[in-house]
Formats: C-alpha cells, structure tokens, sequence
C-alpha cells in the first residue's frame, strides 16, 4: 500500500490525494443524480398509476424508453448525440465546457433519467401495492387528486418499497462508474489511471475495490437506519415485511 | 444542427450484425453460466455448513457491491495471470477480450441468479423436501427432479428480466475494446466520423429488442399466473 503515498507524475499529488478526488467525483455524481432520479421517478411512477390522460401516457413512454436502451448506449446519446441535435448556439456552449463538467453535467442528466426510469416502476407498483379503500377514503375525505398521493398514497408506498429502493441506491453509485466512457475520471477511471502510471495494477484495482465495498456498506447501513425511523407500528411498512 | 445520413447503415449493416452475434453470445453465456454457477451459490447459501454459506454468502456480497467495469478490468488483468499459473508458464499468457467478457459475465451474473434462484428455493415448501425424503431421494434427486424444478419456474419471470439486464449490460465490454453491437458501431462512428447516426441506430436496436423482450416476459408472467391460479 506503499503506493498511495507515492507523488504522481504531476509532481504535486500523492496518488492517494488522486483516489480522493476520484471519490469525490463518484460520490457527487451518485448523490445528485439520486436526488433527481428520486424526484422525477416519483412523479411519473404516480403518474402511471392514473387511469387515463395524458400525463400516465407521457409517463409510461419515458419509463419504456429509458428501460429498454443500455446506460452505456444512453451515455453516449447525451455525450456525443443530443450537443449536435439541439439548437446549434446551444450545442456550442454545451461543447465548449470546462472538462470535468463537459463530462459530469451528461453523465448526470443521463444516469438521472435511467435511474428515474426504473424507480418510477418501483414507486408505481408502492401504490398498486396498497389497497383500494385507502385512495377511496382519501377521496371521501374531500382530498383531491394531488392531496391524495401527497399525503395518503406516497407516504405508505414509500414505505413499502424501501427494500427496492436501497438496492437502486447502492446501484446508482456502481453506476457511477459508466461515466469513465465519456471522460469523467472517477474511481473505476483513477485505479486506471494509477496503472498505467505505476504498472501496479494490483495494488490500485485492490485499493478501489474496498472504497467500493464500503460505500455499499455505508449506503445499505443509511438505508437501513432510514426504514427503521419510518417505520409505523404496524403500519403498512410492517405489512410489507411479512 | 448537421444533416443526417442514415444510409451508412446498409453498408455498416453486417458488421454491426457481427457485433450483435457476440452480444447474444455474451447473453447466452452469461444465461447459461450464471445459472449454473448461481444455483450452486445458492444451494451453498441455504446450507447448514456454516463454511459453504459463509463463502458463498461473502461471493455474492461482494460481486453485488462491485460495478460491473470494475470486475471486467479485474478478470481483464489477473485471468493472463491464472491461465499462466495453472499452465506453469511462469508468464501471463493472453485470454483475449472475448474470452474476458465470457468469465466475467458468468462471474457476475453468477451472483445476481443466485439471489433469485435463492429466492425460488425458499418458496418451495418445506413438505417438498420430506417427501423427496420419504421417497427415498438421494440429495441430488432431491434438488433436480423435485425443488428446482418447482423454483425455477416459480421465479422465471424475473430470471429473464435479469437476463434482459444482463442483454443490455453486455455493452459495457466495449471498455476492454471487444468488438459487440455498441463496438461495432462505435469503430464505424469513428473511422466515418458518423456519431450520431450510428448511435441513434444502435439505440433503437437495443430499444427494439430489449422491449420485445420484456413484453413477452410479462405475456409469460401472466400465463404463469394463471397457471397457478385458485385450486
């Protein structure tokens, strides 16, 4: 491990202060796209879930998209297609960033809109999951359609789909990684590049290797301490475990 | 906005069949592999030697807390090296990167169908067993002629969508530059500096597959259901 505190061959970094920074760029990219995959899955697996109109057509046509073409393939749309494809003066300030961000805003938006794609199916089968009675309820209650699935429907569904939910959250991070292809140097990328620097290709696979396995631990144990602190007495939550 | 010329795909056509022919071939290989090997991860798993589920239990953690690139560069890295040893050449000898995507596919899956097949093995009841048992089953009779059958069928629906997953993740060996559908398209993109034609075409082909796939798994998943529908 002698490695890490080796100076780079940029002459001012150790080669841990590289992992560091590859980290933080797995990091930033996993947390932000949550968040938005979080958002935008939300709002069209509820959308799915109404009966007829617009918004459950648009809804079902973006999660079958998304679905059905490889992250990697998706990468490349946003990187390489989508700058050419937009208006042109656009497509110019798009090319013309700085490089990480040239690299990171893509693969963003793309990992993003994958990962929405997936838990909008996850969010959706939440509230099938739920009996009928409680949208009947709410509706008698004078809620109406938007008061319903904020304070009713997404608040049990939610609950219910933890387990899912955790397992996209430790992938959205392993995902990360995809975005080496379009030029962000995040961890997978820096343990490449250490090797080819150092020839240790042991020492920088194994290093980032354990970075990886601890942020799924970390992930699952955050995940696992947020469905404790929700969980109702016997709730639906409860219900769901059985 | 560049004008688009769609027709560089007649020429680029059987390459890019060429291409499509590995990344089936990955799928079945990984299918077939990862079922096999995930089967025994599982039976491991389930099993009272505390040693067996052990392993088994910290191979599947781990492959399932690694990106999928990541463990293409490991096998990319120490399989010369294996293959070396177990030759006594004494040097790394070279797997190429079929090769490469074949073990590593196997490798990975391995670990998401075991979890399913894990899955599929405790839905069968426990009465199935001690009648295997009465019968006079060996161990082995036991689990081919009577669990599995009876798990796998309870979870195919889901074996297949993992398998369409594993369809679409076999794209990623384009990083040990092996010459798959998205290979191929992205060699041709390059050499005629045709980007966006070819990665649209290459999109919808994905698209076009994946979907038709998933829409038959449901059709299978609906039949099934019915199948087992009220005694």
């Amino acid at each position: 491990m002698s490695l890490l505190f080796e100076t780079a061959p940029d002459g001012i970094h150790t080669y841990f202060d590289w992992l560091l920074q590859g980290l933080g760029w797995t990091l930033s990219l996993g947390f932000s796209a949550w968040i938005l995959a979080l958002t935008i899955g939300t709002l069209a697996g509820a959308a799915r879930t109404l009966k007829t109109g617009f918004w459950a057509k648009t809804a079902q046509f973006y999660v079958e998209i998304f679905r059905n073409v490889p992250l990697l393939v998706q990468m490349f749309l946003w990187f390489f297609v989508v700058p050419e494809l937009v208006p042109e003066a656009l497509g110019r300030a798009i090319k013309s960033m700085p490089p990480p961000w040239a690299s990171f805003f893509p693969a963003l938006l793309c990992l993003s809109l994958y990962t929405g794609a997936r838990l909008a199916e996850q969010v959706r089968a939440g509230i099938e999951a739920l009996a009928r009675g409680q949208s009947q309820a709410s509706a008698a209650l004078g809620f109406e359609t938007g008061g319903t699935y904020r304070y009713i429907l997404l608040p049990q569904a939610f609950r219910i789909i933890i387990p899912t939910l955790t397992n996209e959250f430790m992938t959205i991070f392993k995902n990360t990684s995809v975005a080496l292809t379009i030029g962000l140097i995040e961890l997978t990328a820096t343990a490449q590049a250490i090797s080819e620097n150092t020839f240790r290709t042991f020492e920088a696979f194994g290093v980032v290797t354990l970075i990886y396995l601890t942020i799924a631990l970390i992930a699952w144990r955050t995940m696992r301490g947020i469905e404790r602190a929700l969980r109702l007495p016997g709730g639906s939550g409860d219900e769901a475990r059985a | 906005m560049m004008h688009l010329d769609f027709s560089i795909l007649i020429d680029a056509a059987p390459y890019l069949l060429k291409g499509l022919f590995l990344t089936l071939q990955i799928t079945l290989v990984g299918f077939l592999g990862g079922i096999f090997f995930g089967s025994l991860l599982a039976i491991a798993r389930l099993s009272t030697n505390r040693v067996y589920s052990t392993l088994a239990s910290v191979y599947v953690t781990v492959m399932r807390s690694l990106p999928l690139i990541l463990v293409l560069f490991w096998v990319f890295f120490l399989a010369p090296w294996l293959l070396g040893w177990v030759k006594g050449a004494g040097r790394p000898i070279p797997v190429g990167a079929h090769m490469t995507a074949f073990i590593t596919f196997v490798l990975f899956e391995a670990a998401f169908f075991a979890e399913i097949v894990r899955a599929g093995l405790r839905s069968v009841s426990v009465g199935q067993y001690s009648a295997a048992d009465a019968l006079g089953l060996s161990k082995r009779q036991t689990y081919v002629y009577v669990i599995f059958p009876q798990a796998i069928r309870n979870v195919l629906p889901i074996l297949l969508t993992q398998t369409i997953i594993l369809f679409q993740d076999s794209s990623l060996v384009y990083v040990i530059s092996a010459t798959d559908l998205l290979g191929a398209a992205s060699k041709i993109a390059q050499r005629d500096n045709r980007l966006i034609e070819m990665y649209i075409a290459v999109g919808l082909i994905y698209f076009v597959l994946s979907f038709t796939a998933s829409r038959l798994v449901k059709h299978l998943q609906s039949r099934l259901a019915y199948g087992r529908a009220r005694p």
